[in-house]
């Protein structure tokens, strides 16, 4: 499903990734640690098919990247620092524009958000939502075209324990997919992995266990 | 590809409609800019070239204003990351933005035009809008085509509100010789539009080559 061999990333001198390997078979959960600058959202946006790597080989539910990238859109579902939705319009204009680009039947859209408990508000401008509530619906985008591959950038920041609990069927383990978490939160993010991936300053490095995780911090 | 580019063209003039960021702005530059020259030439009419002139060279730059804030939402919001994940054809946000500038410049032409006939103009809009008319729709195209373009080009520098006019201003010469030969006998007395025509078809090659450029490497601005 997703196979990375010594993939390097660059910003012009800086090198963002550099020489990163992993494996993650279907329906599993790859999950991302490190500290800020590690490279962790490269590597999501490289996964997403977003950023050319630079060296190293690539491939992504059956694309090679980068030269097949173009074969993954529609097949991922990106849950990012930002939410992606226009802040002038409401939940569901916003899902309505995102099911058209992803030729999803309108009638999802509100399937998805009454999944993450915005039914009530999906008529409110985002701009007038909470953080949590944009959380909520940034997920609601990100699974609407119901892609094999979620790629989570701290998907549970912002949310209360009962808005996490809700979207646990969404984009947590109970969603099914195959997916790639990035977070700083050590415990929760154990409990979510079946495959654990450490990053420092673009660099791989082993994370077998809470301690080693929590050295990467250090 | 069509479908899309509706889609998109849909949601930005929703946006517009409910922040209300281009069009006014662009209507009251405009505006300003007829009330400064009514003052600045101390003159209570204008005919003929330099009618023209203020014509378009004020349509043009308020057109840069629009030009400069078409794909802010998406560089701001994440639209651009949006369209990328989606299985779409790129060129459909570009066929979008260029639609959405032309139906601005045509608002902005229907507010403008009245004032600038009212506060200068001396022979009077009139019997100059049919020929007028082909003169503006074409001109626009022209504009919205590589307006989208280059604003796409810039978006993503820091230097945007430089680049911009840097670039576009150069490339829109052949439309505004074009045009204001085409328009100026019509604000002028007694003169008869003779090369219509010929600056019509001018304005029409000129379209249809910067709409080819733009479909053909608009997908690769996107990329990476």
């Amino acid at each position: 499903m997703i196979t990375l061999d010594g993939v390097v990333r660059r910003y012009g001198e800086r090198v963002a990734l550099d020489g990163v390997s992993v494996r993650v078979e279907e329906g599993q959960t790859l999950v991302v640690f490190g500290p800020n600058g590690a490279g962790k959202t490269t590597l999501l946006n490289v996964l997403a098919g977003l950023l050319r790597p630079h060296a190293g080989t690539a491939a992504v539910l059956g694309a090679e990247l980068p030269r097949e990238s173009w074969k993954l859109r529609g097949k991922v579902g990106l849950l990012a620092h930002e939410p992606l939705l226009y802040r002038e319009l409401t939940p569901r204009e916003n899902l309505r524009f995102q099911a058209r680009l992803h030729g999803v039947d309108e009638a999802r859209v509100a399937v998805v958000l009454d999944a993450v408990g915005m039914g009530a508000r999906a008529d409110d401008p985002v701009s007038e939502l909470s953080r949590g509530m944009v959380q909520r619906v940034a997920a609601a985008r990100a699974v609407l075209h119901d892609p094999p591959l979620l790629l989570l950038d701290e998907p549970w920041a912002g949310l209360d324990p009962a808005a996490v609990e809700l979207l646990e069927p969404v984009v947590g383990r109970g969603s099914g997919k195959t997916r790639v978490v990035v977070t700083h939160d050590v415990a929760g993010g154990l409990r979510e992995a079946d495959t654990t991936l450490g990053l420092k300053a673009g660099v791989a490095a082993p994370v077998g266990d809470e301690a080693a995780i929590r050295d990467l911090y250090r | 590809m069509i479908g899309t580019a509706v889609a998109i063209l849909r949601k930005d003039l929703r946006v517009e409609v409910r922040t209300r960021e281009s069009v006014p702005a662009m209507v009251l530059f405009s505006v300003t800019v007829f009330v400064l020259f009514h003052f600045g030439l101390d003159r209570d009419s204008l005919e003929g070239d330099l009618a023209t002139g203020v014509i378009w060279v004020t349509l043009l730059l308020a057109g840069l204003l629009g030009i400069n804030r078409l794909y802010i939402a998406e560089r701001d919001q994440g639209g651009f990351t949006v369209m990328r994940l989606a299985p779409i054809d790129l060129t459909a946000l570009w066929l979008a933005k260029a639609a959405a500038l032309f139906l601005y410049m045509v608002v902005l032409e229907v507010l403008a035009l009245p004032v600038f006939d009212l506060l200068l103009l001396g022979p009077g809009l009139d019997g100059a809008l049919p020929e007028l008319l082909p003169i503006l729709l074409l001109a626009n195209v022209g504009l919205a085509a590589v307006g989208a373009l280059v604003s796409a080009l810039a978006i993503e520098t820091r230097a945007r509100d430089l680049i911009v006019p840097l670039l576009l201003l150069p490339l829109l010469v052949p439309v505004i010789i074009a045009a204001a030969q085409a328009t100026e006998p019509l604000l002028a007395a007694g003169q008869s539009p003779d090369d219509l025509a010929k600056w019509l078809g001018f304005l029409a090659l000129y379209d249809v080559v910067f709409v080819l450029v733009s479909v053909a490497v608009f997908d690769f601005l996107l990329d990476d």
